[in-house]
């Protein structure tokens, strides 16, 4: 491995408290509704009733009658969005698909769709006036189910699509997308190679992020049109960015400061209701508040694809595979922007096989636009692939673990997507889940067993991070990453391991777009490597600058200063007349001087101790993941139990080991959620009729059983600490690991997620009869 | 959400004063129902009539007559009550089910009753234990058996301005125990897509000489099921008997297909929980805790 990747820590790989834990658990933190500004104002929406429609009029005249409406809104108030690409986006996106989702240009595209927003001096003043603004519409013909859209006959979202990805490009528009494909090797002769051939559909529901705190922001706007904006969300830079790409206002002229974030997913990695906020505090003069409720979350933001995936797949007697083919289609609301690349491009990523084709399709419907959540793309497609991994190996009577062994990429390998494996410790993840007892224990009757892997690419982006010394030595580090998994404890633990000092003297700060350096937004699993890289870099720019001051203090030269345990140390290596001097050896050893004492003089020496650090990390690596659920099926009502669960997974370097274990929980029980009860469940009306959590069934705590965690530490080789992105791959391997347990306990063939009781019950018949 | 008044009063006359004049004034027991629907938008009372502070609707006696149980009692006062939950088990266990720990702070099997949800977990249970429901109004007090309360979906008994004051559950015979059983996809926080009580009655020869079954959540109303309870009277519980009376159950549900569940699977369902339920009762008749 590559000597320049440190192994050997101090403070990374401890489990110190985290700093924000106290003000998160005395209820001190402060949320994205929780600021109140004086004069504020509360932004109610006005949605469209319909899933399709035409908006020939918005009336706000009866709504401004009410004493205390002071501004309204309608998509008229952003700038026309023209065909320009969405700068600072992480996925390739059109302006144009953008604007429409903050607010309607001319049509409603779903029920739920926001189509003027009313600014009032309280919330339920806002709330009446938007109940008096009459909009009229020419309702039109709707479309929610993907395959319905994709029929000729299927009315057409936008009259100017066409299919991007195909070569010639259609000459007429559809509802289709984007069509997609990949290949190498040869497929068919792939398949005419092998003695055994699985083939399936397999299908994934819509779903939410369900992140538990609803989105709010405020706006407030100066004589001068700067725009302050607080709000939760994933990305500070991101949302002054976007908002400022959507409403025109200058991107200087406008500061974010991010909130405590009450989960987000990928689901606050974009913006819906910031520009909104900062185009009515301009136009009223006065702070407005927007705050979505519950119902509003799932009606109009964030959802997941639905998709459905054909896989083929051939293997030899021996396990070794010999082809493999998937077909992937998603779903992506309204507008383009679904996760279709990493969806077609990482489904079989685990997998040595030299015949691959892959094709992927983006369908659009009258549904929300959907966004990104954990590993956007990926569960979809893994899910298929895992699962007829399971059928394939069984069939063949080998060992699931045994067969992934077989087939595993390792280093050097070159997947269908093109970028070659470096280090990767998916083989090690694989041998940790033979070997652990989970693997090995007998099951309980009416149980089943499934084993899933998962690849996740990971990303890197640009980081930022400011490291302020005080007097007294303590470390204030900022960074423009709002902390979702605990980042801000990881932060603390890099910049103590370089200095050398106890964690509890670094303070780590979430700092605002005006206050630090440019920060992507915290997702794509790349604070850590990133941000924390820069942190790494900052903190080790002041270790130079404290040797450079102590080598000053003591005339002697640079390289005789080392820095050892947060001190810095002349080293013993003066010449030998002075060594064998007794009196000059005493006085070397005691030169020494702390950071505190450093920080202490630092204005007689040169002045404050600070440095800043910026890069974009081209240094992420991926990220291997293995999931073992064990179920219970309940043969007469189709009631599933997840008995046992355990999650494996290389980290690379697990900087604070229980907010790695965190992230695999968290997103186990989000991948578990998604194969048994989550699902958008849409009426002939093109309503969502769940939009609570009463109806959109996420698993509550007694619904799971402890997820037990393994973390596999397989440096990445391009990281100067190791470390490899951990927050997304967890929810890929739950949904194929739960069905294939699920199916196997119940006797079925139940593909189509989710797994709830009546249609477990229906499949559990049928396969009896 | 338009202005809205609230009073406690703390006599039963004057809340059915307060209660006088129509459907816009609304009593309010725990407010789990109540709240989250104004929430919702999908109720705007103009006068919350708050029951909590009258002596009628918190008291609770347990004696040799049986359980007299004010309607707005919450759900921990009962389940935390040992005396009730021996005699009355199956009771105890579906109050018991509504919510959470804090809703269960406040929830009350009154208000159950008065929302009138065809799922109400509590229903059945009242039911098997011919729970009577004592009623008051500006006319003057009546009763009416728990399994004609309520008449639809929302709907039940009680004229504008009548308050349900109190539940009555005679005391069981000896040998009697009740039990009650319900899906849900989760394990808590849900509405049930099937639900069934059972109590049952055995002598000493473990021949079963009386039995009540109630099913919830299969029809716009919770349903006393006689054809269930004849399945099992006179029989010793064999496998068979419960069977037949799952199948009695399943013929006698009239559920819907919704987004909670199929009509289809309800119906089956219903007969499994009645066969386990029945199972259970007759269990804590034969090995009591
Ligand atoms: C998180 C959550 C979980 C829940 N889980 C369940 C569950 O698992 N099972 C279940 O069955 N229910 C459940 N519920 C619903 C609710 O908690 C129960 O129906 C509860 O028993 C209602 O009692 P309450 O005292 O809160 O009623 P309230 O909300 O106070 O009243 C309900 C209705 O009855 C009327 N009313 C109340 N008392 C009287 C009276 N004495 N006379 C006349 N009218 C009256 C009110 O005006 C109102 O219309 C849940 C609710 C929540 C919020």
């Amino acid at each position: 491995m590559n000597d320049s990747v440190k192994t050997d820590f101090k403070y990374v790989g401890t489990r110190p408290v985290r700093p924000d834990g106290p003000d998160k658990v005395t209820g001190r933190a402060k949320y994205g509704a929780d600021l109140n500004l004086p004069g504020m104002l509360h932004a109610h929406y006005v949605r469209s009733p319909y899933a399709h429609a035409v908006i020939k009029s918005i009336d706000f005249s009866e709504a401004l009658k009410l004493p205390g409406v002071i501004a309204t809104m309608t998509g008229e108030d952003l700038p026309e969005p023209g065909d320009k690409l969405m700068q600072g986006a992480e996925i390739e996106m059109k302006l144009s698909d953008m604007a429409p989702v903050v607010m309607a240009r001319g049509r409603a595209m779903f029920h739920g769709h926001p189509v003027a927003a009313v600014a009032a001096t309280s919330a339920s003043l806002a709330a009446e006036a938007a109940a008096l603004v009459r909009v009229e519409y020419e309702v039109l013909p709707h479309v929610i189910d993907m395959h319905a859209a994709l029929e000729d006959d299927a009315p057409l979202l936008h009259a100017d699509l066409i299919t991007t990805g195909l070569d010639p490009a259609p000459t007429v528009p559809s509802n289709l997308s984007v069509d997609l494909a990949l290949e190498m090797g040869d497929v068919d002769l792939g398949f005419a190679d092998a003695d055994v051939v699985v083939e399936r559909t397999y299908s994934v529901p819509m779903c939410h992020q369900g992140y538990i705190e609803p989105h709010a922001a405020i706006a407030s706007a100066d004589e001068t049109g700067r725009v302050e904006i607080w709000c939760c969300t994933q990305g500070p830079f991101m949302v002054r960015n976007f908002t400022s790409q959507l409403t025109g206002i200058e991107p200087g002229k406008i500061k974010v400061t991010a909130s405590e974030i009450g989960g987000g997913f990928g689901g606050k990695t974009t913006v819906y209701i910031e520009p909104v906020a900062a185009v009515l505090a301009l136009k009223s003069g006065r702070p407005v508040k927007v705050v979505l409720s519950r119902e509003e979350v799932f009606r109009a933001t964030g959802p997941v694809s639905c998709s459905e995936t054909r896989v083929r797949i051939g293997a030899k007697k021996d396990g070794t595979l010999t082809a493999i083919d998937i077909d992937i289609v998603m779903d992506s609301g309204c507008y383009s922007s679904s996760s279709i690349m990493p969806a077609t491009m990482f489904g079989a990523a685990c997998y040595r096989c030299e015949n691959q084709r892959s094709r992927g399709r983006e369908v659009l419907t009258n549904k929300p636009r959907v966004w990104a959540y954990r590993a956007p793309g990926a569960p979809q497609s893994i899910m298929a692939v895992e699962c007829a991994v399971n059928e394939l190996a069984e069939e063949l009577g080998i060992d699931p673990v045994d067969f992934r062994l077989h087939n595993a990429v390792e280093e050097g390998d070159i997947p269908v997507f093109g970028l070659p494996f470096q280090a990767i410790g998916y083989k090690k993840a694989l041998q940790a889940a033979k070997e652990h007892p989970h693997y090995q224990a007998p099951l309980g009757p009416g149980q089943g067993r499934g084993l899933a892997s998962a690849f996740w690419i990971n990303s890197g982006q640009q980081s930022s991070a400011t490291i302020n010394i005080a007097l007294d030595g303590a470390i204030n580090v900022l960074t423009g990453n709002p902390d979702i998994g605990g980042s801000r404890a990881s932060m603390a633990l890099l910049a103590a391991e370089v200095f050398g000092v106890p964690v509890e003297t670094v303070h780590p700060t979430v700092a605002d777009t005006d206050s630090v350096g440019y920060c992507d937004g915290t997702g794509g699993s790349r604070t850590t490597l990133a941000t924390g890289g820069a942190v790494i870099q900052a903190a080790e720019k002041l270790v130079l600058e404290l040797r450079h001051r102590a080598a000053a203090i003591w005339g002697v030269d640079l390289d005789e200063v080392e820095w050892v345990d947060g001190k810095a140390v002349a080293r013993t290596t003066g010449d030998l007349e002075n060594l064998m001097d007794a009196g000059a050896a005493v006085q070397l050893e005691n030169r020494e001087m702390s950071l505190v004492e450093l920080a202490e003089t630092s204005g007689a020496t040169g002045g404050p101790l600070s440095a800043v650090a910026s890069l974009h990390a081209h240094n992420s690596a991926p990220a291997f993941a293995i999931n073992i659920c064990d179920a219970a099926v309940d043969r007469e009502t189709g009631k599933v139990d997840i008995t046992r669960f355990t999650c494996i997974q290389d980290a690379g370097k697990a900087v604070h080991p229980a907010y790695v274990e965190g992230q695999m929980q968290g997103g186990a029980v989000q991948g578990i959620g998604w194969a048994l009860n989550e699902e958008y469940l849409y009426d002939e009306n093109g309503v969502l009729e769940n939009p609570g959590f009463l109806d959109y069934r996420m698993p509550v705590a007694s619904d799971l059983p402890m997820i037990d965690t393994v973390i596999i530490e397989e440096p990445n080789p391009l990281h100067p600490y190791g470390i490899r992105g951990v927050g997304e791959v967890p929810i890929c391997p739950p949904m194929p690991a739960v069905a294939t347990a699920v199916n196997r306990a119940a006797g079925t063939a139940l593909y189509d997620l989710p797994l709830s009781p009546p249609k477990l019950l229906a499949a559990i018949d049928r396969a009896v009869e | 959400m338009s202005l809205v008044q609230y009073s406690a009063p703390s006599t039963l006359a004057e809340a059915l004063q307060a209660l006088a004049g129509g459907a816009a004034n609304r009593p309010l027991a725990g407010g789990t129902d109540l709240l989250v629907q104004v929430k919702l938008g999908l109720r705007d009372p103009q006068h919350i009539v708050d029951l909590k502070r009258i002596p009628e609707l918190t008291a609770l006696t347990l004696d040799d007559n049986g359980l007299r149980l004010g309607a707005a009692v919450p759900g921990a006062i009962v389940t935390t009550n040992r005396e009730i939950a021996r005699i009355y088990p199956g009771f105890t266990e579906a109050l018991g089910l509504i919510g959470s720990s804090q809703v269960q702070g406040r929830c009350s099997a009154g208000g159950n009753l008065c929302n009138a949800s065809p799922a109400a977990d509590c229903v059945p249970a009242l039911i098997v234990n011919r729970a009577t429901c004592h009623i008051a109004g500006l006319g003057g007090e009546r009763t009416v058996a728990a399994e004609d309360f309520t008449t639809g979906p929302g709907t039940h008994c009680l004229e504008d301005g009548e308050i349900l004051v109190s539940l009555e559950l005679p005391r069981p015979a000896p040998r009697t125990a009740d039990a009650y059983l319900r899906m849900i996809p989760r394990t808590e926080m849900d509405i049930a897509i099937v639900g069934a009580g059972v109590a049952l009655t055995l002598d000493e020869s473990g021949v079963c000489t009386d039995a009540r079954v109630a099913i919830g959540a299969v029809a716009p109303t919770a349903l006393l099921v006689p054809g269930a309870a004849a399945a099992l009277i006179g029989t010793t519980l064999d496998e068979d008997s419960l069977r037949n009376a799952g199948y009695a159950a399943s013929g006698a549900a009239v559920p819907i297909t919704d987004k909670r569940g199929t009509a289809d699977y309800r119906r089956k369902v219903v007969g499994v929980l009645v066969r386990r339920a029945a199972a259970i009762a007759r269990s804590r008749i034969e090995q009591p805790t």
